[in-house]
């Protein structure tokens, strides 16, 4: 079959498997939007601005494990999708970018529409191509696909010429099934001795702690990492990026850790005296002071990545491999071990933590006349039976959504975790839709994330995608004017947002439902009504209680049995 | 902070050495000097690069050299036996019979080659491990320095240890 170039790619990408493109065009990729013309295996989702085209192959990916695929134009259309790029390389998401190029003949010459594409994104993905000529083109981009998708997977660029789409040269084409690289072979099982050290370490712990991160997520080992936990009765916390691994109702789990997680989780991690990681990273936003973190513990870390391992904090038992394969020896392991487990044989430090948890540090004033975007969240739980796919933007709602949701399955929360990209929300939540088309998707947002990728409503009309947006309006740039609270004296430098949008009237210029709730008891109500409408964006603009704050907090540079609780002024 | 000489084999492409550069700048480590060129094998290209830092560091340095995805492979030349060499090209102010004599006597000293001269100048090439170029140019200093370049460290280990491509 002998193929031009931009045939090559297209017909690449359905031999790949590949369900949806998410892209933009522009001058340096009309041979592959035309290639791409007339045929309707793959779909493309025609964005409105390149940075939610990737946000949109994120969310896609999140919720599938199922790599992303982006096509943009070159210059604006690839420093567009950058941010997008960097928030999926943060959070190890698989995604395939395809940028387009000027010329070969023209590279370097300042063209129009040129840039560096390769040198912008290389600190931000896994690994970028440029193609520089059409034979490698299919080789290239099955690596693309293998590099993406294997190891710790993250976002890979290939870059392709204008030149080498020229639908007037045509070669030869058949599909690479598979691709060997010399210098690419990721660890995948772990080391049998190492294996053994952590089942003796994990043998002798008197305050054991489970630490578990969005790793468990990628790697699908949610089933693998419930029954380890069951089988070792010890209490679990999860990162921001891992929640929904483990059910987030059951007993054994005791919530978030880091700076807005639990008192019981960050207390429990502060005395614990074995700590076991698995498929976290240990982030300064869950380690605190570095110098007091788990000052007592013995760490066992479980990754894919070396690289991550002993990075910011020492371990003294290191696992490489996919956390699946290593969970599933150690459930092996444990089961022929002749050491007694489970909750019973821990029962002091189980009673310490239950003591810790009756601070219920969750708790609200569920009095007051304003609505308290907790509640907000909780009512969410409630209308969608905690079913929904949740995505987010970035800020006080998003720890909202993460603290007061549930999550009970994996791939259910969707948010940018490492980079914290505000507009992530609702382009993920479209990727999310467009994957399952029939799920309750939420996008639990705020006034000014909402706004940095808002155009997007259009794709969402274009496609007849039915997110619910919830909006938490509170009128402020919440975590910037809580840390304005909290650290500098109050002074709310830019952290009010004057001459807002008719948030109602905007959905349903789109062409979309339009929403106001301002009164508590409207709340689960108006809820019910925006699910009920299956067909329907609606977006939901909820006046919340302008000065609440997320509570617990552990400040920058602090350790974790150092937490500000909400004040007990407040709970009435 | 002790000094350390790793040795890489990656692939051969465009951009490769801009990863790597690139790896040290935005990850801050110090990077005293790093050279590359191609090898027996022209799919592959050998750098030494010599840093320093505590040995947490080093061990980072190190895997996340290896992460980059054209990274073929990498030895700490310093973990063992290995020698150095660098090469240094001295250009010097050579005017007085009394003073161009002196200086080629000390080029002498240190082994080095005059390799250009005029009525003004002379050119040293000079060969050895970095602290004896250091030596070389402390010995001169001051009097007659025109410049200098040096090529940066490339290292090799002794006996039968080498970075082998087919060894797992």
């Amino acid at each position: 079959m002998e193929l031009s170039g931009g045939e090559i790619l297209i017909q690449f990408l359905k031999d790949e498997g590949v369900e949806f493109i998410f892209g933009y065009p522009g001058g340096s990729v009309l041979h592959i939007y035309d290639a791409m013309y007339g045929q309707d295996d793959i779909k493309h989702i025609l964005v409105r601005h390149e940075q939610a085209a990737t946000h949109a192959a994120d969310g896609y990916a999140r919720s599938t494990g199922k790599p992303g695929v982006v096509l943009v134009t070159s210059g604006p259309g690839a420093t567009n999708a950058v941010t997008g790029i960097a928030t999926a390389y943060m959070d190890s998401i698989p995604m395939v970018v395809i940028t387009g190029q000027v010329p070969l003949p023209v590279i370097g010459s300042d063209a129009f529409q040129e840039v560096d594409s390769i040198g912008i994104t290389r600190p931000c993905v896994k690994h970028n191509f440029l193609v520089k000529d059409i034979n490698d083109l299919a080789e290239t981009l099955k690596k693309a696909f293998h590099i993406a998708t294997t190891g710790r997977p993250g976002p890979v660029v290939v870059d392709i010429p204008k030149d080498i789409t020229d639908p007037n040269i045509k070669i030869p084409y058949s599909y690479p099934k598979s691709v060997e690289m010399r210098s690419y072979n990721p660890v995948t099982q772990g080391h049998s001795i190492q294996l053994k050290r952590a089942i003796e370490m994990m043998g002798s712990a008197k305050r054991p702690m489970i630490y578990s991160g969005g790793g468990v997520v990628l790697s699908d080992a949610s089933a693998e990492l419930r029954e380890f936990v069951r089988k070792l009765g010890f209490p679990i916390t999860q990162t921001l990026m891992g929640l929904g691994a483990y059910p987030a109702d059951d007993e054994q789990n005791v919530g978030m850790l880091g700076m807005h997680g639990t008192y019981e989780a960050n207390m429990a991690m502060h005395e614990c005296d074995v700590l076991i990681a698995v498929g976290a990273r240990f982030d300064d936003r869950v380690t605190g002071k570095l110098a007091e973190f788990c000052p007592t513990a013995k760490i066992i870390h479980i990754d894919i990545d070396p690289a991550s391992i002993s990075k910011n904090v020492k371990v003294d038992v290191p696992i490489v491999g996919d956390v699946k394969n290593v969970l599933a020896d150690l459930n092996k392991l444990l089961d022929a071990s002749t050491s007694s487990y489970g909750k019973q044989s821990i029962p002091k430090w189980w009673s310490q933590i239950i003591d810790w948890r009756s601070r219920q540090c969750l708790e609200y004033d569920r009095t007051s006349d304003l609505i308290k975007p907790q509640f907000a969240i909780e009512m969410l739980h409630k209308v969608t039976k905690g079913e929904a796919y949740v995505t987010s933007d970035v800020g006080q709602h998003q720890m909202w959504a993460a603290q007061y949701y549930g999550f009970n399955e994996p791939r259910r929360w969707i948010n940018s975790g490492g980079l914290g990209t505000m507009g992530f929300g609702l382009p993920a939540a479209m990727g999310v839709q467009l994957a399952h088309r029939d799920a309750k998707v939420a996008c639990v947002t705020g006034e000014g994330s909402i706004q940095m990728n808002i155009q997007e409503l259009s794709t969402c009309m274009q496609y007849g995608l039915p997110i619910k947006i919830i909006t938490l309006n509170n009128r402020y740039l919440g975590m910037v004017r809580q840390w304005q609270e909290f650290t500098y004296e109050e002074r709310y430098s830019m952290s009010y947002m004057e001459a807002l949008p008719n948030f109602k009237m905007l959905a349903e210029s789109y062409g979309h439902v339009g929403m106001e709730i301002d009164k508590p008891g409207d709340v689960e109500g108006a809820l019910k009504e925006a699910f009920d409408l299956k067909n329907r964006l609606v977006f939901m603009n909820i006046i919340t209680d302008q000065t609440e704050n997320v509570y617990p907090m552990i400040e920058s540079g602090k350790a974790h049995n150092d937490m500000r609780l909400m004040p007990a002024r407040e709970l009435s | 902070m002790k000094r350390h000489i790793i040795s890489i084999l990656i692939e051969n492409e465009a951009g490769a050495l801009s990863r790597v550069a690139g790896l040290f700048s935005a990850r801050g480590y110090n990077i005293e000097s790093l050279t590359v060129a191609a090898t027996e094998d022209a799919s592959l290209s050998r750098m030494t690069i010599v840093t320093s830092g505590s040995e947490e560091i080093i061990e980072q340095i190190k895997k996340q050299l290896n992460k980059l995805i054209d990274v073929v492979k990498l030895m700490e030349l310093s973990d063992g036996e290995y020698i150095e060499r660098e090469l240094a090209l001295i250009k010097l102010k050579a005017e007085g019979a009394e003073d161009r004599e002196e200086l080629k006597r000390l080029a002498d000293v240190f082994r080095g080659h005059i390799v250009d001269v005029n009525s003004h100048t002379y050119v040293v090439e000079l060969t050895g491990d970095g602290e004896k170029i250091d030596a070389f140019i402390k010995a001169v200093e001051d009097r007659c320095v025109v410049e200098v370049v040096r090529s940066g460290v490339s290292g090799i280990a002794r006996g039968a240890r080498h970075l082998d491509v087919s060894a797992s």
